[in-house]
């Protein structure tokens, strides 16, 4: 599969704009890069415009703001990736956080055996 | 909020947005809506091909390769193509080369157009009123404060962008380059000389003379 950087995701603007150094993007941690390219390949497959992606983050981002609640760039991107899924029924909060407890839980353990 | 900030989840190394993101891409895996090679491709490509590099291959090659250069400036967006950059359909490229007579500069007076699949994003003074309205009029002197300095006798041309064109320019090969192979080149060029407002410079190298 060839994929061809969208400018409506590479030219967001403002606070919405992707973190880069000279012009790369950079990633602080590998999951950052999953949480990219989960949004971007969602796009890609036509599940929601990138427009919906977007303006979420634009109002996660004013929300966090508004609370006084620092958050990274990607966490912001997770969150309203996380949104905007369970909001078009892809998966429930419920599901999404039983996973993340299994992990979680194995994430604990696995250095115990 | 469902737990974002929730630092005493961390374990391990792994932080709990990484676990988050890990049992989000798995759902999503499993119900078929994306599978893992597509988010590999995805990342890659963003990663790599996006910025100034696109373009610093397209002028190396160029340089070297005397058909190519051709077929570049008679048709930029098929020869950018033929190296694997391309951008939306019905945008053409084009590419204007510096000579020691003819300096090209390229600017979007109207908004920020930029040719975004070769140069990456463009620079803030690329979006600003002052160069977009200034670089028209008063090029040489514009050029002057980005620190290159051209002889009155070089004809200075102006290249104003749109939705349906993006402009690219080639600079010039600097002389004393002759030995450096085509990825040397590539480390050469500049985003600045490739929008017009920079030579593309030789570094000076150290320990000799």
């Amino acid at each position: 599969m060839a994929v061809a950087p969208d400018p409506r995701i590479t030219a967001m603007d403002e606070q919405g704009a992707l973190p880069r150094k000279n012009g790369a993007l950079v990633f602080e941690a590998p999951w950052e890069a999953r949480a990219f390219g989960l949004a971007v390949a969602l796009n890609e497959a036509g599940v929601y415009p990138w427009r919906d992606f977007s303006q979420g983050l634009a109002a996660e981002t004013a929300a966090l703001e508004q609370q006084g609640a620092p958050a990274s760039y990607y966490e912001r991107w997770l969150e309203t990736l996380e949104k905007l899924a369970i909001a078009r029924g892809l998966v429930t909060l419920d599901e999404l956080d039983a996973r993340t407890a299994e992990y979680v839980f194995s994430a604990h353990h696995e250095h115990e055996d | 909020m469902s737990g974002m900030h929730h630092d005493s989840h961390q374990a391990g190394t792994e932080s709990y947005a990484a676990l988050r993101t890990k049992a989000l891409e798995s759902l999503l895996v499993e119900r078929g809506l994306v599978t893992t090679d597509v988010i590999d491709t995805v990342v890659r490509a963003y990663e790599q091909d996006i910025g100034p590099l696109n373009g610093a291959q397209v002028v190396a090659r160029a340089w070297v390769d005397p058909a190519y250069k051709q077929r570049l400036l008679a048709d930029g967006t098929s020869a950018i193509a033929e190296l694997g950059f391309g951008g939306r359909q019905g945008v053409d490229m084009v590419v204007l080369e510096n000579t020691p007579t003819v300096h090209n500069v390229v600017v979007c007076t109207l908004c920020s157009c930029y040719p975004w699949p070769v140069l990456g994003l463009p620079p803030s003074w690329y979006k600003s009123y002052a160069y977009r309205s200034r670089v028209v009029r008063e090029p040489r002197v514009v050029l002057r404060e980005f620190g290159l300095e051209l002889p009155e006798a070089v004809e200075i041309r102006v290249w104003d962008s749109n939705s349906d064109m993006r402009y690219m320019v080639l600079p010039e090969r600097p002389s004393g380059t002759e030995p450096l192979s085509e990825a040397d080149l590539v480390s050469l060029v500049t985003r600045d000389a490739m929008i017009g407002v920079a030579k593309v410079q030789v570094p000076a190298t150290p320990g000799r003379g």
